[in-house]
């Protein structure tokens, strides 16, 4: 090598750096990390998936659609956030799809998420029969990822009603059981108090099987 | 500033008492200078001078634009010949500052010129030592070659600069230094260099000529006070890169400002891009950058001294080490008898009477101080040489190392170095005293040099004491070299003394570190001990062996009384031969580098305010929301933008004066330099400008077409 | 608790965690690219690559050896991107398109990471860890290299050679790297993270549709994409999407780690030029601008700005519940003030203001505390100017860590501070003037403005964050882009390895009271004024008709 070029040499010594380090980066360190990710936190690694009745429902991480094939929600659950993840042209309805995660990005000051916002308050407000003024924040967004899976206590504590109503429950039991799948800040301070709609919606249909409904 | 008189007044730094801390001031912005100037600021506008100056540069193409389209415009016409004419003017007023920096060195040269005549010399064609019959030849000054010898007598001027190589003469140098007594030159030794122009007044000398025709040291002072060969020096180098690169910075950002205002739907029209680049562009500091060097040298020069380029002012700032020389910088010239300690039940009066005696013919500055002292103290009046009538004088030789008189009557007295004169004593059959030696090598101890004084009458010797010479440390002194430390320069005092001696001198005076028994060797040894560790050092030297030294200092301060290899090898020559002048030196050259950075902190800071008058009035007619930003309230967007213009203009002007003086300088810690600087012109820069903008604005607002 | 204090203890927690670690992290740092004993490994690696450790080069060799190793870095990328589709573990996916691939692979080796594709139907999984997350680590050392040779100058006196560019790249790469990022993915993993190679595959939900589940090596890629301050997500929903950043433990985990080495590399400096006040001074600048930055998006996200969050009632939109508006402000903040880049929000939903501190964070040219390596670089080129002009003021020709800046440092430096905004400013008035780029905007009005303004900002800071409203999976976005990127990252290392170069050479000038001091609160007021006053007066204009027209009534 000391024979040819400078520039040559360099950039022979640059192809087989490339080869190292992708070996090394890019080949012994993902797998070393994913096989003790598989070993030691198999369900983790796998993306924290849920089963219901011996069958994975969903991954708790996710949120999911609670809706008729159609695209209306379904009043007997608990409804995600308004999601913009969603297959390109796909109606209203169809979002949560981890195939296309991602946000709105909308201005703040856009007469287009303006009206979004209206229209789910709208909807949201007519759904749940609550007023207008009083519909939560997170009700009305969509989040960074379209996948959010929880959403706010106080969006669920406006459904119980709806909820509870759906499935003949009664709202004491719905409020304690979304009491219970409330999850407060990490270590007291770290995020935010949320509720994991698919595990209460799980929970709401399993409570619904052993009551009877 | 005289321009009619001599360059320069009679130097008052060398002769008043020197350590007397010398505040820099500076010349005034004279309004007759001004008018003087404007014509040269005119002519600077040729785009091939102003391309110098790429900031400047930038404003006269704008202007050019803003001129072209206040012609063919039809809509808002008083406006946009507003804003041309304030750009014109800001070109103007930043030529008006250069031009009246160089006005100053200009009215010197002119002084200087007159002195540098067309002379005849009268060539030696085959002078060699010694001889007398030389031939001569009449050539016109120019047509002398280097290594030409010439001879030059009473009543004519020396033709070229040169080394005397045969006689002695007393030469009248005040074309030069401004100095009217004469001074004496001679061949050999360190007063052996002779400047061209001068005038010999006495005598007769042969002289070598060191210098080619047109670079001689009349023609480079000439072309240094006119700033003809001035180069840029570092820093205004570093400088100016950094402005350019504001410049290019703020053109980009006003240049894509227009496809945004267009995006925004409010695109702007020629002039006002070019105002608002005109008014982000450092022109404050990019106008007074090289009015500011050359006053800086211009305050050299006023104190006599030449600096042979800026770049060695620059690194007088920078200067870390001092090398002081012991004699006429610390110590005032030479010793000093201060007290006469007599021996052996001899009265006082009497010693004092025998030392006097014993130097009339003593005519080195120590003999002189004995006789003073005498006087002084013991009202002894000083006798002539012819008041002794049959009185014989002995002269001090290296070898007797006693000077003395031998009276009429007989009596021998004699004075000189301790063992020279004990020796002397036996010879004549005396027993020097115990008690004498004591005294001497107490004397000795604490740094003072011992003179012992003999007499023999009746043909025995006999002591009668000692005359305690002493070195006498300048008034003052101590409290600038406190100062100096401050600063963070060291001082090193350099000596031929033995090393108690200096020891003593250098506790007395307070300098950081000495130099004793130093030989060039010792001195240039020292420069590069402290160089290698990275410090910048500074000396005066005016010997022939000083020169390598001068040469190896970063700043090496050649005495102009000094031989020419010294004045050739350093790089500023003192005209008043001052060496106390080195500390002066460092100061201006601080307070060039200060008066750039604060300057430029200033021009920087005054950005702020323009965006705030400007862009506003840009577009506060899509965004109605941006009137937030107007901060300042300014009337409407033609007389806000017009008020920032002229704002931009005016502050350049104002400036001139601190420009030319350069900002107040005190010596003390970089710290609290940096803390009192910043406050005045980096606060100041960023608040000034918001209250002149709005008063333009207050008078403009009721001017028709702009208001 | 209130939201409020739960968020200051939050950041306040986050502090500790840097604090605690910024030292013994810099530390090691610096005596991995001061030791002179090579490990048995990285013998081996050197004996690979075919390169001397020994040799010491000098600043344009180290530069050659960089820019050809980041040649062939593009060159890799993007053809591994171009054949995907015939390797294994593709996930499915074809060859990416030729521009978007040039994009993509001169987005990633400038530790940009700016993606115009979604990771999720774009990039197959052995793309994304062999190709993609091997320029995550490289980048990074890179960068990081690039500084230690600038402090090398600084450090060394007399000398033209600036180190070895192979050995600070594999040191960097074994020593660093690789071990705090094998803790940091189990930690995330642990967390919730995934780390799988099951494809792309339908599951059935709980009312019985049908959802896809996506996998892949996602946790490996995390952890270096945030702590090499890449940024690229291994999903189109970057940090936002809870494969990636599960919960607020994984969430604030993540900020720490997108912090952690730029603040180290302080101390490093410190320790390297042996005064590491002068570290602490520079830590002091980065700290302070980027606990102002996080506070300000804070209160300007809680004040929810702008007519539609008005609407909503709080300005949620483009935000996770699970963050809320302080773990989404501090993440914004901390991955715009470094170079990072990865969001667990989305930029373009914040408020005017909001967003105006985002892009101005990185019109501050990413150094506060910047990208790793480049941010501590860049400080430096800014602590030279602030010295010029401070030192200038002091009165002898302005030294730095006892160098002069004369008129070759001087050029240097003037030519980074330009470089990025040069780029910048073209770039974006280019793209508003002409009809093409124009049609990407999503968003209309000023809001529009900024939303160029942020990309070309993002991509000539080497960011990679996005306004992202902006259509920019266009062949004018991803060549400009590309260049752009290119130029953004590598003139300015030209630079700062000429100055380092310059810089070696200089003997070293000692300290006296006359020296101003770089150590003290004035110098860190001063480098904090001189980098907002540059930035402000540079990007006023732009700011004014973006964010401030928007936010401004």
């Amino acid at each position: 090598m000391s024979r040819l070029p400078t520039w040559i040499g360099q950039h022979l010594a640059a192809v087989r750096a490339i080869i190292v380090l992708t070996l090394i980066t890019g080949g012994l360190y993902p797998l070393l990390v994913l096989g003790i990710a598989q070993a030691a936190f198999r369900n983790q690694a796998n993306g924290s998936l849920v089963t219901y009745n011996g069958k994975v429902a969903g991954s708790s991480l996710l949120c999911q659609e609670f809706t008729d094939p159609k695209g209306n929600p379904l009043p007997r659950y608990f409804q995600p956030r308004p999601s913009t993840a969603a297959a390109p042209g796909s109606k209203t309805g169809f979002g949560c799809d981890p195939n296309y995660s991602g946000a709105s990005n909308l201005g703040p000051n856009n007469p287009a998420l303006l009206k979004n916002v209206q229209s789910y308050k709208a909807a949201y407000a007519a759904f749940n029969r609550v007023p207008p003024s009083a519909v939560p924040p997170d009700a009305v967004t969509t989040s960074a990822s379209g996948l959010d899976p929880y959403i706010s206590p106080q969006n669920a504590a406006d459904q119980v009603n709806r909820v509870a109503a759906a499935r003949r429950l009664p709202v004491g039991e719905v409020r304690s059981l979304v009491a219970r799948y409330t999850q407060s800040r990490t270590l007291g301070f770290l995020g935010e108090p949320r509720v994991n709609v698919l595990l209460l919606n799980i929970a709401l249909d399993k409570l619904s099987v052993t009551s009877g409904g | 500033m005289a321009t009619t008189t001599p360059a320069r007044p009679p130097a008052a730094a060398g002769k008043q008492a020197p350590a007397e801390p010398h505040r820099i001031g500076g010349g005034l912005l004279d309004p007759k200078i001004l008018w003087k100037s404007l014509p040269g600021a005119f002519k600077k506008l040729d785009p091939r001078v102003q391309v110098r100056n790429p900031v400047m540069f930038v404003v006269e193409v704008g202007a050019v634009l803003t001129t072209y389209s206040a012609i063919t415009s039809s809509t808002r016409v008083p406006f946009a010949w507003t804003i041309t004419v304030w750009l014109w003017l800001t070109v103007v007023f930043a030529n008006v500052a250069e031009a009246v920096a160089e006005g100053r060195g200009k009215a010197q040269a002119a002084t200087l010129r007159r002195t540098k005549r067309e002379t005849m010399a009268r060539r030696l064609t085959d002078w060699r030592p010694g001889r007398e019959d030389a031939r001569e030849q009449g050539v016109p000054g120019t047509e002398l070659r280097l290594g030409d010898h010439v001879v030059v007598e009473a009543g004519q001027v020396i033709p070229g600069d040169g080394d005397v190589v045969e006689g002695v003469a007393s030469v009248d140098e005040s074309a030069i230094t401004g100095e009217s007594a004469p001074v004496i030159r001679e061949s050999g030794g360190d007063r052996s260099a002779v400047t061209g122009g001068t005038k010999v007044l006495s005598d007769r000398i042969v002289v070598k000529i060191t210098s080619k025709p047109g670079e001689t040291f009349i023609d480079r002072m000439i072309a240094l006070v006119e700033g003809a060969s001035r180069q840029k020096t570092p820093n205004e180098v570093a400088l100016n890169i950094l402005l350019a690169s504001l410049t290019i910075v703020f053109l980009l950002a006003v240049v894509t400002l227009q496809p945004m205002a267009f995006y925004s739907g409010a695109p702007q029209s020629i002039v006002i891009m070019v105002a608002l680049v005109v008014a982000l562009i450092p022109t404050t500091i990019g106008a007074l950058l090289s009015a500011i060097g050359i006053a800086g040298m211009d305050r050299l020069v006023q104190r006599n001294v030449l600096a042979m380029s800026g770049r060695a002012v620059e690194a007088a700032g920078d200067v870390n080490t001092l090398l002081l020389d012991k004699t006429g910088t610390i110590t005032i010239g030479n010793r000093q008898a201060t007290e006469f300690l007599p021996v052996g039940g001899v009265q006082v009066q009497e010693l004092a009477d025998a030392a006097q005696l014993s130097s009339l013919a003593d005519y080195t500055p120590e003999g002189r101080s004995i006789v003073v002292l005498a006087k002084q103290g013991f009202g002894l009046r000083q006798r002539e040489e012819g008041e002794l009538p049959g009185a014989e004088f002995v002269e001090f030789t290296a070898q007797t190392r006693m000077s003395g008189v031998d009276l009429h009557d007989g009596r021998q007295v004699r004075k000189g170095a301790s063992s020279a004169v004990r020796e002397w004593i036996r010879q004549s059959g005396g027993t020097p005293p115990e008690e004498l030696g004591q005294m001497v090598d107490g004397i000795s101890a604490v740094g003072g040099t011992p003179l012992v004084v003999a007499e023999r009458a009746n043909g025995t010797a006999r002591a009668l004491g000692v005359i305690y010479l002493k070195d006498i440390v300048k008034e003052g002194i101590a409290e600038r070299f406190a100062e100096l430390r401050t600063m963070g320069i060291k001082t090193v005092m350099i000596t031929g003394d033995n090393p108690l001696t200096a020891r003593a001198i250098a506790d007395e005076s307070g300098v950081d570190d000495f130099l004793a028994e130093a030989t060039p060797e010792d001195k240039m040894e020292l420069i590069k001990k402290e160089q290698s560790g990275g410090h910048l050092v500074a000396m005066t030297g005016d010997g022939t062996n000083d020169a390598p030294a001068l040469a190896q200092a970063d700043v090496g301060v050649a005495m102009n009384t000094g031989t020419s290899a010294a004045k050739e090898a350093g790089n500023m020559v003192d005209l008043d031969s001052n060496p106390t002048k080195l500390i002066e030196i460092v100061e201006i050259g601080k307070q060039l580098l200060i008066t750039r950075g604060a300057l430029t902190t200033f021009s920087i800071a005054n950005d702020v305010a323009k965006y705030f008058a400007m862009l506003p009035a840009m577009f506060e007619s899509v965004y109605p929301g941006l009137r937030h930003l107007n901060v300042m309230g300014l009337h409407s967007p033609t007389s806000a933008i017009t008020s920032a213009i002229i704002f931009n203009a005016l502050i350049i002007i104002a400036l001139i004066p601190l420009a030319l003086r350069g900002v107040r300088y005190r010596p003390s810690s970089a710290s609290a330099l940096l803390r009192r600087n910043l406050w005045i012109y980096g606060l100041g820069g960023l608040i000034i400008p918001f209250i002149g903008i709005k008063l333009i604005d207050l008078i403009i607002m009721n001017i028709p077409g702009i208001g | 608790m209130s939201g409020s204090v739960a968020g200051f203890l939050q950041a306040g927690l986050l502090v500790l965690a840097l604090a605690v670690c910024h030292r013994p992290l810099g530390d090691y740092i610096a005596r991995v690219v001061t030791g002179d004993r090579d490990w048995r490994a990285e013998k081996a690696i050197y004996r690979m690559m075919g390169v001397d450790p020994r040799a010491d080069q000098r600043w344009s060799v180290y530069l050659r050896s960089m820019l050809a190793f980041s040649a062939i870095s593009v060159l890799a990328v993007y053809l591994f991107e171009r054949i995907q589709g015939h390797l294994f573990l593709s996930n499915g996916m074809p060859g990416v398109t030729p521009d978007l691939a040039w994009n993509t692979a001169a987005s990633f080796t400038t530790n940009t990471n700016w993606q115009n594709y979604s990771g999720e139907t774009t990039m197959g999984y052995l793309t994304q860890m062999s190709g993609l997350a091997v320029q995550n680590f490289a980048s990074a050392a890179v960068g990081i290299a690039i500084a230690i040779a600038l402090v090398r100058g600084f450090a060394r006196s007399r000398t033209d050679r600036l180190g070895n560019f192979w050995v600070d790249l594999t040191r960097i790469t074994v020593r660093v790297l690789l071990p705090l990022s094998v803790i940091g993915a189990l930690i995330l993993v642990a967390g919730g993270a995934v780390d799988n190679f099951t494809a792309t595959h339908v599951i059935h939900t709980l009312t019985g549709s049908s959802q896809n589940m996506v996998g892949g090596p996602v946790a490996s890629q995390e952890v270096i994409k945030e702590m090499g301050n890449n940024g690229g997500g291994f999903y189109n929903a970057n940090s936002a999407h809870p494969f990636e950043n599960p919960n607020p433990f994984t969430n604030w985990f993540e900020i720490f780690l997108i912090l952690v080495i730029p603040f180290s590399l302080c101390r490093t400096f410190g320790r390297m030029v042996g005064d590491n006040r002068q570290g602490y001074a520079i830590l002091s600048v980065m700290v302070t601008i980027w606990v102002a930055s996080a506070a300000l998006v804070s209160f300007f996200e809680n004040s929810h700005a702008g007519t539609a969050l008005r609407a909503a009632g709080a300005a949620m939109e483009g935000k996770n519940v699970a963050f809320g508006i302080p773990g989404s402000s501090l993440f914004a903040a901390s991955t715009t003030v470094t170079s990072t880049g990865a969001v667990n929000s989305f930029h373009d939903s914040y408020t005017p203001f909001g967003g105006a501190v985002l892009i101005f964070n990185m019109m501050m040219g990413e150094v506060t505390p910047g990208g790793v390596g480049a941010g501590l670089y860049g400080i430096l080129m800014l602590a030279v100017i602030t010295v010029f002009v401070g030192g200038l003021m002091v009165g002898r020709t302005p030294e730095y860590i006892g160098k002069k800046i004369r008129p070759a440092e001087m050029k240097y430096a003037a030519l980074y501070v330009l470089a990025t905004p040069a780029l910048v400013l073209i770039f974006s008035g280019l793209a508003l003037a002409f009809r093409v780029p124009r049609e990407s905007i999503l968003n209309p009005g000023p809001h529009g403005l900024t939303e160029i303004m942020y990309a070309y900002t993002s991509m000539a800071n080497n960011n990679g964050s996005a306004f992202a409203g902006l259509a920019t999976n266009t062949t004018w976005y991803n060549v400009t882009g590309g260049i752009v990127m290119l130029l953004s990252r590598f003139a300015p290392m030209i630079f700062v390895l000429a100055l380092g170069g310059s810089l070696a050479k200089q003997q070293t000038v000692p300290v006296s009271v006359g020296t101003m001091p770089t150590h003290k609160p004035l110098f860190v007021g001063m480098v904090i004024g001189v980098i907002l006053l540059i930035v402000g007066l540079t990007y006023f204009p732009a700011l004014a008709l973006g964010p401030f027209a928007e936010g401004l009534h």
